[in-house]
């Protein structure tokens, strides 16, 4: 927590409330912390089961606490299905970031640089954006599949890229249109006066100052692509991600070391997040 | 290919009480969301001071954790020698043949809890925006704070409302982790069919139209919110 008083403007445009009385003292204070409670409760549960010992002979996750042990996360690779179901969901979330962060990138670009004489179309691609957010997710499965199926293409890890660059881009596009919308474009007229052509000022200039919505644009789509249960599920075929293996793992019992994968990740979200957190307070 | 229309009153008329259901299952989660979270919505804007950040993060948390995963998580707590049930039947506040896994009740639980904070995630942003100048003149204008937060407050806030309850009941209405995990395989939803139709039965005519409807239904909502709201878009609050 930074100290220097010139941090707070807040108080200046914003002036509190008046009248927190009772109600926004005490009550409010304590129901809100029952419902973060509540929203971090199952969480707690999987990081202390993923330490429970297994006494029966199938090693799978049981509600008996049957006493500590390190066990699952000495053994965390035991389970090759597994293993190479989580190595398979991070390639495919690194890959598919990587071309939805370009692609969503240019897309909000032009979406606030050019209007309709120029760019034909420009409403309807903004419908189709907000659209592929506002669907449930099931629609966008299946729609793939179908589409899939239709064209005779095999499903694996190439449906899977194509499948999460799809659901990924608008993301993208929404947040850097939005770091976008601030943009100020006599910047870059100052650099073509100064004789930058195109592509140095969009590589010296445009995209450094985009740079903080083009990063947490990736963020969110890598973390979208992690977590994707339901497209994958539709277009996965032979080669299977983390939370499909999971799921189908589950319907005949979960190993523990389930709890351990999903345990490193929680801690490895939760730094990134408190560390970007860290870095936008810096650059306020 | 030839069109052909007749399937998607077929499936419709097959399946509608999969419809009935889902859209039961997902309006009383939605309405349970609401609930819990303006409150804490509420308390973030006006009160959340420098911890706003924070406090957000926390609303996140689930996320940080994959859904399945989750979902697994309260199969576990819910199951009948699980944390909840054996704490209840302890108490004798259930009766010892109580269950909840394979209920409705554990689908909505398990779709409340899932999409908690796209429900306050929304109502957040619209409280957060209400300018705190309008509700010091209510207040200067002698209102009370029962009054300053039905009059003033809580019309700032309909948007928000609107928006949340969307972005919530849409992805909760297409959603079958939830009913597979913890519903069994009574209160079918219609999610699960269409999974079923696509990759077990392999029946893509009637998913696709299933998926149509389901399009069509979530389309319907948006509509109805810019017709009703105005211009202002949803996006706003995503």
């Amino acid at each position: 927590m930074s100290t220097i008083p010139t941090n707070d403007t807040s108080t200046v445009s914003e002036p509190e409330l008046r009248r927190p009385r009772h109600f926004g003292r005490f009550l409010l204070p304590t129901y809100s912390w029952l419902v973060i409670a509540y929203l971090v409760f199952p969480i707690v549960v999987m990081v202390i089961y993923s330490f429970n010992r297994v006494i029966s002979g199938l090693q799978l996750v049981s509600f008996a606490w049957n006493g500590f042990t390190f066990q699952w996360y000495r053994q965390w690779s035991n389970i090759p299905g597994l293993t190479s179901a989580f190595w398979l969901t991070l390639r495919l979330a690194i890959v598919s970031t990587l071309i939805a962060t370009v692609l969503g990138t240019l897309l909000a670009i032009a979406l606030v640089r050019y209007r309709p004489p120029k760019f034909r179309g420009k409403g309807g691609i903004e419908q189709i954006l907000f659209l592929n957010i506002a669907a449930p997710e099931i629609v966008m499965g299946a729609s793939l599949l179908g589409l899939f199926v239709t064209f005779n293409v095999a499903r694996g890890f190439l449906t899977l890229v194509l499948a999460h660059v799809m659901f990924s881009i608008a993301y993208v596009t929404v947040t850097v249109r939005a770091r976008l919308a601030g943009f100020d474009l006599s910047l870059e007229e100052a650099a073509y006066d100064l004789g930058a052509n195109a592509v140095s000022t969009f590589r010296l200039v445009t995209l450094p100052l985009i740079m903080p919505g083009v990063l947490a644009g990736a963020l969110m789509a890598f973390a979208l692509s992690i977590d994707d249960f339901v497209t994958s599920n539709f277009v996965s075929g032979s080669s299977v991600p983390f939370p499909v293996w999971v799921y189908g793992a589950s319907r005949v019992g979960t190993p523990p070391q389930v709890f351990v994968f999903g345990t490193v990740i929680f801690m490895v979200g939760i730094v990134f997040a408190v560390l970007s957190l860290g870095l936008s307070k810096k650059k306020a | 290919m030839t069109w052909n229309w007749s399937e998607l009153p077929h499936v419709v008329n097959m399946y509608h009480p999969q419809f009935i259901t889902s859209l039961i299952f997902a309006a009383i989660a939605t309405l349970i969301d609401l609930v819990i979270s303006f409150p804490i919505a509420y308390w973030i804007a006006f009160y959340g001071g420098r911890k706003k950040n924070f406090f957000l993060i926390m609303l996140l948390v689930p996320f940080f954790v994959s859904f399945i995963i989750r979902t697994l998580v309260w199969e576990f707590i819910l199951s009948n020698n699980g944390i909840v049930l054996t704490f209840l039947k302890h108490n004798h506040l259930a009766p010892s043949n109580f269950h909840i896994l394979g209920t409705g009740l554990a689908v909505i639980a398990g779709l409340a809890y899932n999409y908690l904070p796209f429900t306050a995630l929304p109502l957040y942003v619209a409280l957060e925006r209400i300018d705190r100048r309008v509700l010091n003149a209510a207040y200067d204008l002698y209102a009370n704070r029962r009054v300053a937060f039905m009059r003033v407050i809580l019309p700032l806030t309909i948007p928000g409302i609107f928006a949340a309850f969307l972005l919530t009941f849409i992805p909760a209405f297409g959603d079958y982790v939830n009913q597979e995990i913890l519903g069994g395989t009574s209160n079918t939803m219609i999610g699960t069919v269409i999974q079923n139709l696509f990759l077990i039965d392999s029946d893509y005519a009637g998913g696709a139209s299933l998926s149509v409807v389901l399009l069509l239904i979530s389309l319907l909502g948006i509509w109805l919110y810019a017709r009703l709201l105005g211009s202002r878009t949803i996006e706003e609050y995503l």
